[in-house]
């Protein structure tokens, strides 16, 4: 198993998805742990009540459907299924507005969706998740990239009400961009990250503004880790094969 | 009998455990060997797959070797191939075998007249090659090149054609960082003497590779086109190898500003780092539901 992962870290992220059924192909006895640890590119399923789009993940599927956080509905259809409580629920509906409203603030477009169900040890699990396409022909503003996916997945375990809460946030990042180049060149960078955060916080200001700040805040550092460490020793590594020079030496041709 | 639906035939593992040898990044074949020999747990379908995807993958991503009793190294390429194992190294004049899976030179032996060029195209080769060699040690601190005849190596002199193959590795292999890296660049020239032109094609690519807590990987191409005039061997060389700076040179260039477009312009087309208010989100508006509407309303966005 752990050979298993340290090949999905090896693999280009470009084709993990390949690369995840292979091994699961290979060892189907580790199906469900290569599944749930390995996280892949995120499916989209359109709300036929509200015509919103959702994401799919395993925290809102049950068997092989998928309940909408819009419609709180199961798409296909599934009887006897598993739905979170009232009053969970009335948080879940909620988060996805306000998580909406922060998404269209910091992503100018995309898809969002926020799952809650209970868990063991009386608290709740909930999962934020983020798609953008900023691909020019999607949501890019900026037409900049030629293809270019976010995706990030945020799981936030909520212990017990107390005098504070603990929170603890795994959250992943997937990434991939293609500049547009009018030449015959391409430059690809892709990759996929994940940290963790735990706090523990007083409930004065509600579970929601607690979690959101925590994503937020983790989201800040994963995009700037992304842009300065990862994409940064890349460039280093670039540079180390062939050092940039300022003069081009041109010989006339006789 | 009804056997799980996802039970593998052998020749199914083999071409999957092939498909992870070949897309290992730069210098990571290895790695990747050992962990699928852990998940395959099949040493005679490990061994096939590795012996098919090997020579596929070292040849693809033009590996180094270096030559027995330390006297140079080796570069293996699709163009230098002999046969099966055997490589020619045209600059000491030697015919190389390799182990693929072992990634090492098992011997190498001096070449045979007819093995190398001819004498008029040698006398272009050799000038070739000394012109890249400066180039490379110039440009790049670890890099290995060599110039191979691809095409009509037995022309006896004026009024034939023929072609060679300039490829410059540069591979930086830091595992303990986390991070490994390479360099590629293959250039065909095409010398035309009908027209008395040279063809110049080239291309280059570049792979990144950084594992620490996460993975993110590199993955730049790019095709270039270029001609000069055919003229006696030295004058070709210089002329040849400066074309193929001047491109390098403007290629590295293009690169850097992709980098540097990527914070501000690039990025932001995912993810701004902050929002156009410039402040961070206001959560503590949340404590109810109808203030949700009054977030709205603050942000200015119209229902």
């Amino acid at each position: 198993m752990e050979a298993a992962l340290g090949l999905m870290r090896r693999i280009p992220p470009k084709h993990s998805v390949t690369a995840l059924s292979a091994l699961v192909s290979l060892l189907p006895d580790h199906s469900s742990d290569l599944l749930s640890q390995v996280d892949q590119p995120l499916q989209v399923l359109c709300d036929s009540e509200s015509g919103k789009e959702f994401i799919l993940c395993e925290y809102n599927r049950d068997a092989d459907s998928y309940r909408s956080p819009w419609s709180n509905k199961y798409h296909p259809p599934l009887g006897d299924a598993l739905l979170p409580s009232d009053e969970l629920r009335k948080l879940e509906v909620e988060a996805n507005e306000v998580f909406a409203i922060y998404r269209d603030q910091y992503y100018e477009g995309g898809i969002s969706s926020v799952y809650l169900w209970e868990d063991n040890n009386e608290g709740f699990v909930a999962c934020f998740l983020i798609k953008k396409d900023g691909a020019r022909t999607a949501h890019g503003r900026r037409g900049y990239l030629q293809e270019g996916l976010w995706e990030a997945i945020h799981v936030i375990e909520v212990g017990p009400e107390d005098e504070t809460t603990r929170y603890c946030l795994t959250s992943t990042v997937m990434l991939s961009l293609t500049t547009d180049k009018e030449s015959s060149g391409t430059f690809n960078l892709s990759g996929s990250i994940r940290r963790q955060m735990r706090m523990d916080l007083p409930l004065a200001d509600g579970h929601l503004c607690n979690m959101g700040k925590m994503i937020e805040e983790m989201e800040g550092k994963l995009r700037n880790s992304l842009d300065q460490v990862y994409f940064g020793k890349t460039k280093e590594m670039v540079c180390t094969l062939r050092p940039p020079s300022e003069v081009v030496m041109r010989l006339p041709t006789s | 009998m009804a056997e799980k639906e996802c039970e593998l035939g052998d020749e199914q593992k083999k071409e999957i455990a092939k498909w992870f040898l070949l897309n290992a990044p730069s210098g990571e074949i290895q790695y990747i060997a050992k962990d699928l020999r852990s998940v395959l747990n099949d040493d005679k379908v490990y061994d096939e797959a590795t012996s098919e995807a090997f020579p596929l993958y070292n040849k693809f991503h033009l590996i180094c070797l270096e030559l027995p009793c330390r006297s140079g190294d080796v570069l293996i390429t699709p163009y230098n191939e002999l046969e099966e194992n055997q490589f020619i190294e045209p600059r000491t004049a030697q015919i190389v075998t390799i182990d693929h899976v072992k990634q090492a030179c098992t011997e190498a032996r001096p070449a045979a007249d007819e093995e190398l060029a001819s004498p008029y195209v040698e006398e272009f080769r050799c000038a070739l090659d000394a012109e890249i060699l400066k180039y490379v040690e110039d440009a790049y601190p670890k890099g290995v090149c060599s110039v191979y005849c691809v095409d009509g190596k037995d022309a006896e002199g004026p009024g034939c054609n023929f072609e060679f193959a300039v490829v410059i590795a540069a591979v930086r292999n830091s595992p303990k960082n986390f991070c490994n890296g390479s360099w590629r660049s293959v250039w065909n020239i095409k010398f035309k003497d009908d027209l008395q032109v040279l063809e110049i094609k080239g291309k280059l690519q570049v792979d990144a590779h950084y594992f620490e807590e996460g993975n993110v990987q590199l993955d730049a191409e790019q095709e270039f086109q270029d001609g000069t005039i055919f003229q006696a061997p030295d004058d070709c060389a210089i002329s040849i190898a400066n074309t193929i700076r001047h491109h390098e040179t403007e290629y590295m260039g293009s690169l850097e500003a992709s980098y540097s477009n990527l914070p501000d312009t690039t990025f932001k087309d995912l993810r701004r780092k902050l929002p156009v208010t410039r402040t961070l989100f206001p959560w503590h508006n949340t404590l109810q539901f109808s203030l949700t509407r009054d977030i709205q309303k603050e942000l200015g966005i119209g229902k």
